[in-house]
């Protein structure tokens, strides 16, 4: 497999020099074809992120680094070609997806709006284009709810116009921030199928964040672990619930209730993650992690540590189990 | 409404039918008063400019329902005409300043930045300057006449709606539709015109309809001063100034240009207030 996405080095960071990257050093390579999760705490980086490689920042972040889709370099281009990469090759669907409609607009003309931003065409074959995507993603009487407003559409419902929208020019790259955040466990299910089914169809490689390790281990095929703005831990997904190695991600996992042990309390990491303006040097963990050592105020690069790839100096050991079965 | 558990008992919440009933009771007023303006010249049974001598301050009778002025001219039919002019002015220069200040409030609002200062800072100095002075310069400037009338009122309100189209635009811009529209490959322009400037229209509807109101009146005002509209062309403000005089032997002659103007304000005033209502369901408590 061959990266369609491509980070190196991306950073951003809003306000002056000395406030703290909301997003800290990237490097990441995200496959054709794949599901790939990036999971996080709220304020982690990981919208920015996708915003970042969107290019959708507002003026007063400061970006740099190299985002390539398909060889191409997409940080810091211009506004018009940014243009013409969004919705095209480049889509994104947001958390809200009542926000993310315009209420003056009907849903099908919102569709079409992005086939015809991109495509000279005639506004019937738009029309009966956007009318094809509703079915596909799973509305029922696609033609007679065309003219419908975003309101008379229900939350799930609003959701699969907003990915028909996205994938309306068959594009590359699909980022997904939360898309199921905002909608109940059942509909989020299903969105989840949806995203998963059109990967199947059309090979559209899927960057899908998320703070729920539930929707990861459901749909991802690889995941990402972000904390406090950087990319610590990076492995197929299977492998990452089996045998985290850095100790964040273990917390992490560790945090997350599991109906078959019974507790009381919720496990917790002690700590609080750094805000913007403190800098803490090396692994932001560093303050919080009970495996600190002298170098970890050093940032760590992320190594190959046998199953995942993970930036810690000290990662946590195999579990026996695990290091049996690799040998 | 059962919202009466959380809301403080005074401020009860309007059925929204009331502000249904206000919409529709200033349209039908307004509708009425344009439709005689518009067939004033079919409905006026004398010409309103036409001086019958035996008819000087003649008081109201069959012949001459409203009576007659100081120069034997119907009153009714002065009225009539009246009203087209007045009604003419108000809402030109309404609808010519919305035109200039939507576009503005728009740019403003959505960029930010220097344009947002630029066009502020400029709005700002016409604010400053009482509206009645600034007609006034104007008028002493390009001579007065109806139409210098409207373009000066128009330059007043510009300010005001410009604001309140930057406002609004300031909110709908921050929707996560405009950056959604802008992540599937809309351009500024696309993303102003069709889903920028219909969310944000409302609120300038609303204080357009308020400020015609307000340019009836000011336009009377003007017409009184001698500014604006110009003899022997009947406007209601030059009929209160031309009634003033007689106004001991003949109130006809300045009551019922008067009750005109209250009643064309009065149109504007509950459209505007229903249309407020309408789009803003939280502020109703007056």
């Amino acid at each position: 497999m061959t990266a369609l996405l491509s980070l190196s080095e991306v950073e951003v960071r809003f306000g002056g020099e000395d406030t703290a990257n909301a997003v800290d050093r990237v490097d990441l390579d995200v496959h054709r074809g794949e599901i790939f999760g990036i999971v996080g705490e709220s304020g982690c980086g990981k919208s920015t992120l996708a915003n970042a490689i969107m290019g959708l920042l507002p003026d007063s972040a400061h970006v740099s680094g190299s985002a390539r889709l398909d060889d191409r370099e997409i940080l810091g281009i211009g506004e018009k070609e940014l243009r013409a990469l969004r919705g095209d090759e480049l889509s994104m669907v947001f958390q809200d997806a009542s926000a993310s409609l315009d209420p003056t607009w009907s849903v099908g003309d919102q569709i079409a709006e992005t086939i015809r931003a991109h495509r000279t065409i005639s506004g019937r074959k738009a029309k009966s284009r956007a009318i094809a995507l509703m079915e596909e993603v799973g509305i029922p009487d696609a033609a007679g709810r065309y003219g419908d407003a975003p309101h008379r559409l229900s939350g799930g419902m609003r959701q699969r116009i907003v990915i028909a929208a996205a994938l309306a020019n068959q594009p590359k790259l699909l980022l997904a921030d939360e898309p199921t955040t905002a909608l109940d466990v059942t509909i989020q299910a299903q969105v989840l199928q949806l995203i998963r089914r059109l990967r199947d169809d059309h090979g559209t490689t899927v960057v899908l964040i998320t703070h729920d390790l539930g929707v990861v281990a459901e749909t991802c095929d690889r995941v990402g672990v972000m904390y406090a703005g950087q990319l610590v831990e990076v492995a197929a997904t299977a492998d990452l619930f089996a045998a985290p190695r850095h100790p964040y991600t273990r917390a992490l996992l560790a945090a997350s209730p599991s109906v078959r042990t019974e507790s009381r309390r919720l496990a917790t990491i002690p700590g609080q993650v750094p805000g913007p303006a403190e800098q803490v040097p090396g692994c932001r963990f560093q303050p919080r992690c009970p495996r600190r050592v002298e170098q970890c105020s050093v940032t760590p690069a992320r190594v190959p540590l046998g199953l995942t790839s993970a930036a810690c100096w000290n990662p946590e050991p195999l579990p026996a189990a695990v290091a049996e079965g690799l040998r | 409404m059962t919202a009466t558990a959380v809301a403080p008992p005074v401020a009860r919440r309007r059925s929204p039918r009331a502000s249904t009933r206000l919409t529709i009771g200033g349209a039908v007023l307004l509708g009425v008063l344009v439709l005689i303006a518009i067939a004033a010249p079919l409905l006026a049974p004398h010409d309103p400019e036409t001086v019958i001598a035996d008819q000087v301050l003649g008081a109201p009778s069959m012949e001459h329902p409203f009576g007659s002025d100081a120069l034997g001219r119907d009153v009714l039919s002065r009225v009539m005409y009246g009203l087209r002019v007045s009604l003419l002015v108000a809402l030109s220069s309404v609808v010519i300043s919305t035109a200039i200040a939507v576009p503005l409030g728009l740019l403003a609002g959505y960029f930010g930045g220097w344009v947002d200062t630029t066009v502020s800072r400029v709005l700002d100095m016409i604010l400053v300057l009482p509206a009645l002075l600034l007609a006034i310069t104007f008028i002493a400037i390009l001579g007065p006449g109806s139409a210098v009338a409207a373009l000066a009122i128009a330059v007043i309100y510009l300010p005001i709606l410009a604001r309140v189209m930057r406002s609004s635009t300031l909110v709908v811009t921050r929707n996560d539709y405009v950056l959604g529209a802008r992540a599937r490959g809309a351009g500024h322009l696309r993303i102003l015109t069709s889903h920028v400037a219909p969310n944000a229209l409302g609120p300038v509807i609303v204080q357009a309809s308020i400020l015609s109101a307000f340019a009836l009146q000011l336009e009377a005002a003007l017409s009184f001063l001698g500014l604006g509209t110009q003899p022997p062309t009947p406007s209601l403000g030059g009929m209160l100034s031309e009634g003033r005089d007689v106004l001991n032997q003949a109130p006809w002659v300045e009551i019922f240009p008067g009750l005109a103007i209250v009643l064309a304000v009065l149109s504007f005033t509950l459209l505007g207030e229903g249309l407020r209502r309408a789009f803003d369901p939280r502020g109703v408590a007056s």
